[in-house]
Order: structure tokens, then sequence, then C-alpha cells
């Protein structure tokens, strides 16, 4: 059994119509996995009275009409597809390439991210568009992914006072982590770059571009190039 | 068919139905109108379908000039209101015509008020929903507060046969002492004499209370000593009570995704509706209700809004 994750879910009550399902205690790939996993079957053929499934990094957040349903109910039917879930066939997750214009005004702390860790700026890119980052969970605001495996070389601190605003498709990183900020907000991320795609256009028949357990890879392009898609998204 | 001429658009005036659901995996929250009850009755009051978009108006209502004839009523907290000049009174229909000057005043008891208007409010469905999501910038009226000079629309519908009003026994009163039903969890465990210290203490509602959450002041609830001070982000529950690192609990509220901190107990969903109508300087105490309990409430308070609309649309 791999470390942190759950031999068996563990069920919590999260008020009178939510439960909330934990598959391990840890940030982990697999953990993640096996949310993903049951998501999917979950919503595949969602149980009667079922209104929202919410995976995280280690936890779905089952949302029910208590009229329709009950929790005992439901744990059963988790507890079943829990126990078959190696039968089933799961999708492999996707891999979502978000092209980045790094440095420069559109990534503002590209230098101390490079001061931060002896790198010089070109390291800094090709380091962070190496991986493919695990996308852990969506939320905080739309579309904002929490990703996983930042080289460790690339760790830098937060802003000491964070920017009041921070423009939609703002690549950043904080401590261990990096992510893209989908519209604007204010944030306190080193931002190293900005992308021209739009990671949640709510008029899109599918407004958002990934969802968590899918992959995010990132791909450098000129301003020309970054010019030319912001153009093109902007029709 | 345009239906209001925004004079003055009050303090905070959004357009809200259900809310929106299906995308808080994506980090959308389900926003909609906060007090469930007030916002259904307000539709039933003037034969409107369950999900219907209305105004909703927080503490200080806005002045509308009326384009077209229709029959509204509001609803929820208790705001002094004319139409005309003429005073006017809420859980009740009322017929407007073309030219009428409505103005809802400041508030008296509570703190959010619904105005619905036979045929919905008209604005265009943005995934699903036509609530308003200031933060994210999308829905309602082009995703922002009502202000000055803005044209609202509705839905055609048949003008009501009578005025339907509310029995007076269904209508709730707001008093500034409130009692909130809660389950222990999700993070119980976290906890030992916090839970104690939250079942048998007063808190106050402070002035950082909106949409997102209401922050409350009170004693201290420590997480106990043995467990880490945070949790790994996972999503909330409308009714959380989240403990954060200065162990003054927050109720989350509808405009919430993600997040890292511990829930000590969460609001049954019956008694949402009062955390919407509290307003800063209230008290609130909690009290332990089992998983039971909070169902068939909640089976009851169904029950209820279904006799009402048989009740209401009976001539």
């Amino acid at each position: 059994m791999q470390d942190g994750l759950f031999e068996k879910a563990r069920f919590r009550t999260a008020g009178d119509r939510g439960i909330l399902v934990e598959y391990g205690d840890v940030i982990d790939p697999a953990v993640n996995n096996k949310v993903r996993s049951m998501a999917i079957v979950m919503e595949d053929k969602p149980p009667e009275g079922v209104i929202e499934i919410i995976p995280t990094y280690r936890s779905l957040l089952i949302i029910y009409d208590p009229s329709i349903t009950h929790p005992a109910k439901l744990k059963n039917t988790l507890n079943t597809l829990e126990a078959r879930l190696a039968e089933i066939s799961i999708p492999p997750p996707r891999t979502v390439e978000i092209p980045v214009c790094y440095g420069g005004e559109l990534g503002p702390d590209i230098d101390t991210v490079a001061a931060t860790n002896n790198l010089t700026v070109e390291e800094v890119i090709e380091l962070h568009c190496e991986p493919e980052y695990l996308i852990y969970a969506v939320g905080f605001s739309p579309g904002f992914p929490f990703l996983g495996g930042l080289p460790e070389r690339l760790y830098t601190p937060r802003l000491e006072t964070p920017r009041t605003l921070v423009p939609g498709g703002s690549v950043g990183i904080a401590n261990n982590q990096t992510g893209i900020y989908p519209v604007a907000s204010p944030g306190g991320w080193q931002l190293i770059g900005r992308t021209p795609v739009k990671l949640f256009a709510p008029w899109r028949q599918n407004p958002f571009l990934y969802q968590a357990g899918d992959r995010l890879k990132f791909k450098p392009i000129s301003t020309d190039e970054y010019d030319r898609i912001a153009a093109e998204e902007a029709q | 068919m345009d239906v209001f001429s925004v004079l003055a658009p009050g303090g905070y005036t959004t357009i809200q139905d259900e809310g929106r659901y299906g995308y808080q995996r994506m980090g959308m929250p389900v926003c909609g109108a906060l007090d469930a009850f007030a916002f259904h009755a307000a539709n039933l009051l003037v034969a409107n379908s369950a999900n219907a978009a209305v105004l909703e108006i927080t503490v200080m209502g806005p002045r509308l000039e009326i384009m077209a004839e229709a029959d509204l009523a509001v609803t929820g907290a208790e705001m002094g209101m004319t139409l005309n000049d003429q005073p006017l009174d809420g859980w009740k229909s009322f017929r407007v015509k073309p030219g009428d000057i409505l103005d809802i005043q400041q508030v008296k008891s509570g703190c959010r008020a619904y105005l619905a208007v036979n045929g919905g409010i008209d604005v265009p469905e943005v995934m699903g929903s036509r609530s308003t999501y200031v933060g994210g910038n999308i829905g309602g009226y082009q995703g922002r507060l009502l202000k000055a000079g803005d044209i609202v629309k509705c839905g055609r519908a048949k003008r009501l046969k009578g005025i339907r009003a509310m029995p007076s026994h269904m209508i709730p009163s707001y008093p500034p002492e409130i009692v909130l039903r809660a389950i222990p969890g999700p993070q119980d465990d976290f906890f030992q004499e916090g839970l104690d210290v939250l079942f048998q203490s007063d808190f106050m509602v402070s002035t950082k209370a909106d949409r997102m959450g209401y922050r409350l002041q009170g004693p201290k609830i420590r997480i106990r000593n043995a467990m880490p001070k945070s949790i790994i982000s996972e999503p909330t529950m409308p009714g959380g009570v989240q403990i954060p690192p200065d162990e003054q609990p927050i109720i989350l509220m509808v405009e919430q995704s993600v997040g890292g901190y511990t829930k000590i107990v969460t609001v049954i969903s019956v008694d949402l509706p009062k955390v919407a109508q509290a307003t800063p300087g209230d008290t609130i105490r909690f009290e332990r209700v089992s998983l039971e309990t909070a169902h068939s409430l909640y089976k009851e308070q169904q029950k209820k809004i279904q006799n009402l609309a048989a009740r209401l649309s009976r001539p």
C-alpha cells in the first residue's frame, strides 16, 4: 500500500447535503488518481439524488438532495464502486498545452525568480516548461489550476506585498506551487509570463480547457505569437 | 420587455436565481439567492416558476421607474417601501403600471429583500443560470451590481387574477438574536473543547459579512494541540463554519469554492436564510442537531413550500 493512500475511503459529514469522501491524507499523484477515477465512474452513472460531484487533491465532495437519497445509501454505492474500480477502465488524463510568453512586461518577476535560484532567465523558462504538471484541483477562482510538480530549482517565495491587480492569463510561482490566474484578481505570486489563451470563457460551449486530474504543459512563445493568439482569442 | 429603469440602485442589488450548479469543480461558486425561502416565496407570490430570476436587495433598496404593467412582490427583509409615495406591504403581490415609481428604502429588520416580477427578470443565462457572480464578473446584469440608468427586462406572463398574499403565520421574523442549528463536521475531530466553546457561547456578526461568508467575533475556537492548523484544500459547502488561524469562526456562504481551513460544524440548510438576514452586531448562538433531525426539517420545509404553492395558486 502506497504511503498516504487510504485502504478504504473515509467519509465525513459536510452538513445535511454534503458528504466528503477522502482517499488519502497527502498531496500525491496516486491519491489524486483515485479521486479522479471515482469522480469519473460516479459521473458516468450518477446515483439518484446526487446534484454535484467536486474532486480536489485527495477528496470528493458529493452534494445530494436529502429528499431523494440518504448518505448511508450513497456510502454503499461509493464502497461498491471503489471495490470494483480495478475492473473499470478509466480514460487516461488529457494533457493540455498552454502557450506562455515569458518575461518582459508580461512576466515582470522572472528576474527575481532567476536571481533567487542562481539561474539565467533562459534556464527558468526551460525548467518551467519541462514538466507535465498534474492539475490536482481547480478552484479559488473559476478555472484556477492547482498544479503539482514544480521543479525545486524554481521555488520562490511570494511577493512581500501582493499586487492589487494581476492581469488575467498571468503565470506565477509561489513557493513550491505554480499556477495561472484565469481572470484578473489581486494576488501575491511571482509573475513570470502570461498566456494569451482564455482559460475561462463563459460564452464558449465548454467554458474551461481542463479539469482536475488532467495534465498541463507550458510552451514558450514569442511576443509576436502572443499577440497573434490574443487577437484570435478576442474574436 | 423592459420593466424597470433604475433611478437609484440601492446598496448592493444583484439579479439572482437558484444558483449555478455543475461547475463547482471548476472553481465556479454556486451563487444564487442567499435566502432561499424568501426567494421561493417571492416567485410564488407572482406565479413564477421556482427558478425565475429576481432582484436581491441588500440593506438599502433601489428606486425604480416602472416601464410596463406587471405584478410584483417583495419578500425577505422588511424595508420601507412606497409606490408613488403610498406605503406598500411586503409578502403580497401588487400591480404596477408604466410611470409608477417604486421606492424601496432602508432596511428595518433583516438584511436582504427579494423583488420578483411575474415573468421573471430576463437576462441571458450564463452556464445555465441567471445569477450574478460579481467576483467572476459573470451572469445577471453584465456580471455586476445594478447601477443608475440600467434598464431591466422581464419575461412575458399573464397578469395575476387577484392579489396573492403570504399567510401571516408563514412570514418569518428576523430578530437580532439568532439560533443556528448545526451538525458537527466535516472536521469536528480536529477540536475538543472548541466544540463546547462553539455550542455554549454567543458570537457577534462582524462588519465583514457578505455573500462569501459571515465573519463572527467571540471566544477563540482552538484546534486540538496535536492537529495541524490547516488541511489540504477541499471544496466547501454553504453553512460550513470555518476556523482560520485567528480562531474566529466564519460561516461560509454561496460565493466560496475551495478552502484549506477546518470546518468545525455546518449550519443546516433550513437555517441558512437566518444567516442571509443577519446584519453586523446581531448575536448568533449555535445549537447542535443530528443529521436525521436536519433531514426531517429539510423535508418539512419542502412540504411547507409545496403547500404554499398549492394554496396560492387556488383561485
